[in-house]
């Protein structure tokens, strides 16, 4: 009934083929550890939903209450509840790609990242297994949100949540790998409070999740076309409330399309990861 | 053929050399210890060994590859025990071990097969459904141990493997640790501070301040203090150690208060002494010699003098604290 205990004799690693199939292996396994952590842990399933309701009730009715006839002069007949909605979506994407890069952190303090780093797989593996992983989250995340959208009267056709659910990987991935080259810095949980309130609270805010991107001040409009999130609210609200609400970003006189947003933050993710793994490999 | 070669190992930090030109070999089936105190240098040369750091200098081989330049093929052949747990706790014992499968590419047919005979060799089956949160300390290093073998290495290192354990904990640990040795025929590099502990061994190297100052089996290390130790308190060191250099042509050792004497007939030596030693004896001790006889001969210090008590630390610590705010 026993295997037999056969020592690695020879090359373990015989050919790129069998290379390859070691780091599809480990991309697989981080991709599902992180997965399954997040479906066991119930309670933060649950508590960060809180947030983005928070926002979207109180802050959304509230500023409606105060500023109503402001709002409608610029937003038209749709009201801000809804205008704020898909900001509110990928408040949840983003939060939720940082947290899970950030468990890196704690990996790193009870010890289970040395399991990861002594392991026969690249570091490519683990940045992309990671990556894939926290980004499978934030996506739920943000895809149960869209169950709102009907009270919020969007309406939804499959076609339009597969769009929105892509989108919302490709938001994900982008901020999870961002996540990643900073947790492979950090050394401690105290600070990336700092990272939270010095980048990813500014990111969140610039994004035009709360307000539109336009007629602000030379300042923050050149910040906000370099917020990655911007890249990801704008075609969501478009998608989600029309192309009224968001003509796209505009950069030299052109307004973004869709799939240029897609293309940014496609790039944006593809050079996060390149540094994230450059910033595993340096740290040895 | 050998497991494990190192040819002038050298890793440093800064100024700090903590791996001060080592040079050792460690055959194929072997159990072999590096014995010292803590600081002495122990972890960081299992770092290197284990591709975990570069070496600053000087050359090693684990299981016939480069731990520099053939990084994916000695992890592959290497079992890691760290000294600190790096077990997920929020995951349970077998999904560790899948974990643990994936990552060193366990061919999929033999997985499940192979997590279910280590965790037979550990004890730990009837226990592999629940999350490694819930376990004890010993529990745990089991775990880890039995992670360590999952892949069939060639090598496997145990940094302190039952630091802080409790000594019946201890002892089944290294049930575990010798059967699995036994069974698969694994080499194992290990490091301690524990005296009895290192009696495991085939051969131990005790090291101090980053250097090799003695190699050899336990047997023979301790042949070369002598038979017997003979220990003694008396009511003047300065004044007995004088008069037992004088009379018997010993060279006794100070250690605290103590004498310490290497004698050929400890028993028949005794009453002599008692009868003989002009300053008033409070107390005599024979013991045969042990490896921290070894340590002490060979460095002047007791292994336990290095160890820190973190105890201690944390109310020093707590004292400075309190002190500097006043």
């Amino acid at each position: 009934m026993t295997t037999a205990y056969a020592p690695t004799a020879g090359l373990p690693m015989r050919s790129w083929q069998a290379a390859a199939r070691a780091n599809a292996g480990g991309v697989y396994i981080i991709w599902y550890r992180d997965v399954l952590r997040y479906w066991r842990d119930r309670v933060r399933l649950i508590s960060s939903l809180g947030q983005p309701l928070l926002f979207l009730v109180v802050f959304g009715s509230g500023l409606t209450a105060s500023l109503g006839a402001g709002l409608t002069k610029e937003l038209g007949d749709v009201s801000y509840v809804r205008f704020l909605f898909p900001g509110i979506v990928a408040m949840a994407v983003l939060f939720t790609a940082i947290f899970s890069a950030i468990s890196i952190v704690w990996d790193r303090e009870f010890g289970f990242l040395r399991e990861v780093l002594v392991a026969p797989i690249s570091r490519a593996a683990v940045v992309l297994g990671k990556a894939l992983g926290g980004s499978t989250v934030a996506m739920f995340q943000g895809a149960i949100l869209l169950i709102l959208a009907p009270i919020l009267g969007v309406s939804l056709n499959p076609l339009l949540v597969l769009e929105l659910l892509g989108l919302m990987f490709l938001t994900a991935f982008a901020l999870t790998s961002m996540g990643i080259l900073i947790a492979a810095r950090l050394q401690s949980m105290e600070a990336f409070q700092m990272i939270m309130n010095f980048l990813i609270m500014p990111m969140f805010f610039l994004s035009g999740a709360f307000f539109p991107l336009r007629g602000l001040p030379a300042w923050m409009s050149v910040v906000t076309r370099l917020d990655p999130v911007a890249y990801g609210v704008d075609p969501m609200r478009r998608l989600l409330l029309g192309a009224d609400l968001a003509p796209g970003i505009k950069i030299a006189s052109h307004h973004l399309g869709t799939v240029e947003d897609g293309l940014i933050l496609a790039a944006f993710a593809a050079v996060m990861m390149v540094l994230a793994v450059w910033a595993f490999e340096a740290q040895e | 053929m050998s497991s494990i070669e190192a040819i002038d190992l050298v890793k440093s930090f800064g100024r700090l050399t903590a791996v001060d030109h080592v040079s050792f070999q460690v055959e194929d089936g072997e159990v072999f210890g590096f014995l010292g105190p803590n600081g002495a240098g122990k972890t960081t040369t299992i770092n290197v060994l284990c591709t975990l750091m570069r070496p600053t200098a000087g050359r090693a081989r684990v299981a016939g590859y480069d731990v520099a330049s053939q990084r994916n093929a000695v992890r592959q052949s290497i079992g890691l025990v760290f000294q600190d747990p790096s077990l997920d706790d929020q995951l349970t014992a077998y999904e560790n071990l899948q974990f643990h499968a994936h990552v060193y590419n366990v061919p999929g047919r033999q997985r499940a097969q192979r997590i279910e005979e280590v965790l037979h060799v550990v004890g730990l089956w009837d226990r592999r459904g629940a999350v490694v949160r819930t376990f004890s300390g010993g529990m745990k290093r089991r775990l880890e141990i039995a992670r360590g073998i999952l892949h069939h290495p060639r090598v496997l290192f145990l940094d302190e493997p039952t630091l802080g354990l409790d000594p019946q904990t201890r002892e089944h640990v290294w049930e575990y640790i010798l059967e699995v040795q036994r069974a698969h025929h694994i080499t194992i590099f290990m490091t301690t501070h524990y005296m009895d502990e290192a009696e495991h061994c085939d051969r131990i190297a005790i090291i101090d301040q980053g250097k090799i100052v003695a190699l050899d089996t336990p047997d023979a290390l301790k042949r070369m203090v002598g038979v017997d130790i003979v220990t003694v308190q008396t009511e003047d060191s300065e004044q007995a150690a004088r008069e037992i250099q004088e009379r018997y042509g010993l060279e006794p050792q100070r250690d605290d208060t103590r004498l310490r004497l290497e004698v050929e007939a400890g028993a028949e030596f005794i009453p002599r002494l008692v009868r003989e030693l002009g300053v008033a004896i409070r107390s005599v001790d024979l013991h045969r010699p042990t490896l921290d006889d070894v340590f002490l001969k060979l460095t002047g210090r007791a292994i336990r003098e290095g160890e820190a008590d973190p105890l201690a630390l944390m109310r020093l610590h707590g004292r400075l604290w309190r002190g500097g705010r006043r």
